[in-house]
């Protein structure tokens, strides 16, 4: 028998469908565009660098040199908490695979029991309690789940994630479940950092003009011009950014939640998630555990040969498949038995097809329902600027 | 009663893989009444009435439960944890495992005994939940390819494909 042996190594990622991109071999995760996060990073390190070449020199000599110390401490942790954010997964769900799809979809066909022909089936709706409250989940007809609470479709991305905030086009990522503290801790830091350039802008100013003459000092220090005027319309959005989230935080509500108004207004449901108490809830969104992610970017898909051959596997699959085989999840080696449509997702033929989206498998066909749900759902949030 | 229950088919998890075929899977799915915690529904399917004793699993589903609340519950270490690694500005969970994966490294070995000791002799094998985003607990069922041809299971498995 002759079997395809397939020598390169592929990782999980490079088969994960949605829109997003990775790099460093999939250890850094983001959204498809990133043109604004590249001027958030320009803007972040432009201004700094001018502050730093322009007033810390005067300042560290004529007040302290723990001025610029301070501004540089700031910055990195600016820097760090921002790639954070914009690199980390943001709580992406899987999409389900074939088998565990086709048992929803059997659920669902048995819980609506018999539709006349031509009548649309009732919406894809299951009703869970949560401490008390009545909560819908919605059936997301991409990933074919039910969504978790508090989990909603980018359609940016393409991904349902849970505890979806929004898209944030600054950051370049989606915030969600994993990296909303960073994002908070990134507008927080943001905002201090711009008030104290902003500050010691015009320390730096006043202080020089009173030696040198206003004009003057412009003229010495063009870069502060610069700074002030970058300082001045980012205080404005990231400061009041900051603070709407703050709001947030101390509600336990995210974005999503806020703008679709599904704690307020004429449902009167109550948000279930909300410790009532402000301090618990600060606790449990910023200093709550930290959610692993559940993609396994980086893991090794398991290659197999052609289908044509038995079972008896081919000394590559399992030495690839090594380091998962104490995991109870090694997928069958495909027989006749398997299910034909579980055999693409059991990882890739020789041939690698140039996007991800066209790997899945040909998954029964579904009733032709409309979902304008998950457009609607995320065009608001889309809508949703700084 | 099927008969590969009285065989000795079933000794261990290198033998189902490569013998068995796989019939059907069932998946127990996530239970939200308390919120957004990590809990899977106690409830006992019915494609296993005769497959498994409905204490063994539920016992399996109730550990894999308090495994995952202690993972998520707020209290003293998490908030040290926390703020820990903030005052470090998280650069400190590139060496650190956090708690949540350490627990993650539990369950996952309690998964691995549980089939050996459990579910492999009776033809079944738990998924680990975080191979499906903790969103179901993923169980196989599998029929020995030697015994007996047609049975009701494999007429399920053609409608489970769905064509």
């Amino acid at each position: 028998m002759s079997a395809v042996m397939i020598t390169r190594k592929v990782r999980k990622w490079e088969k994960l469908p949605g829109k997003n991109t990775f790099c460093c071999d999939g250890r850094v995760m983001m959204a498809r565009q990133k043109g604004v996060f590249y001027l958030t990073l320009f803007l972040i390190v432009g201004t700094c660098s001018l502050f730093f070449a322009f007033e810390c020199p005067y300042l560290a000599v004529h007040l302290s040199p723990a001025i610029p110390v301070f501004a540089a401490v700031l910055f990195l942790f600016v820097m760090a908490m921002l790639l954070r954010t914009s690199f980390s997964d943001p709580g992406v769900l899987p999409r389900a695979l074939p088998e565990e799809a086709t048992f929803i979809e059997m659920e669902i066909e048995a819980a609506n029991g018999n539709v006349p022909a031509g009548q649309r089936p009732p919406p894809r709706i299951r009703n869970v309690q949560i401490n008390n409250q009545i909560v819908k989940l919605k059936y997301c007809y991409t990933c074919k789940i039910f969504r978790p609470p508090r989990a909603s479709h980018c359609s940016i991305c393409d991904n349902c994630v849970d505890r979806f905030d929004h898209h944030c086009p600054w950051v370049g990522n989606c915030v969600g479940k994993r990296n909303y503290r960073y994002f908070y801790l990134f507008t927080l830091s943001l905002s201090l950092l711009t008030i104290y350039i902003f500050t010691f802008d015009i320390v730096h100013v006043v202080m020089r003009s009173v030696d040198n003459g206003f004009l003057n000092t412009l003229k010495e220090t063009p870069g502060t011009v610069l700074e002030v005027l970058v300082c001045f319309f980012t205080l404005w959005s990231v400061v009041g950014l900051t603070g709407f989230h703050t709001y947030l935080i101390s509600l336990n509500q995210t974005t999503n939640e806020d703008i679709k108004g599904s704690w307020s207004g004429k449902n009167r449901i109550q948000n279930p998630y909300s410790h009532k108490n402000i301090i618990k809830n600060c606790c449990e969104v910023l200093c709550g555990p930290t959610y692993p992610s559940v993609l396994d970017r980086r893991g090794l898909m398991q290659e197999d040969s052609p289908v044509s051959t038995t079972c008896t596997a081919p000394p590559s699959s399992s030495s690839i498949a090594a380091p998962q085989t104490t995991k109870t999840t090694a997928p069958l080696i495909p027989n006749e038995h398997t299910p034909d449509d579980a055999k693409p997702s059991i990882a890739a033929s020789a041939e690698k097809s140039p996007s991800p989206k066209e790997e899945l498998p040909p998954t029964p066909k579904l009733p032709p329902l409309a979902s304008p749900e998950t457009d609607a759902e995320t065009s608001i949030a889309k809508d949703k600027t700084h | 009663m099927p008969v590969f229950l009285l065989s000795s088919k079933f000794h261990n998890l290198q033998e189902l893989r490569h013998s068995a075929s796989l019939v059907t899977k069932v998946f127990i799915q996530r239970d939200y009444s308390e919120g957004t915690v990590c809990r899977f529904q106690t409830k006992f399917p019915s494609e296993l009435d005769n497959r498994i004793e409905r204490t063994l699993l539920e016992e399996t589903v109730k550990t894999l439960n308090s495994y995952y609340a202690e993972a998520e519950k707020i209290g003293g270490q998490s908030y040290l944890e926390g703020c820990l690694a903030c005052a470090t500005a998280y650069i400190i969970f590139l060496c650190m495992e956090t708690r949540y994966e350490k627990v993650l490294r539990k369950i996952s070995g309690y998964i691995q005994e549980q089939n050996e000791k459990i579910y492999a002799p009776r033809g079944l094998l738990l998924t680990d939940p975080i191979e499906r985003g903790m969103r179901v607990l993923e169980i196989s069922l599998f029929e020995d390819r030697g015994s007996g041809g047609s049975s009701p299971s494999s007429s399920m498995s053609s409608g489970s494909s769905a064509r």
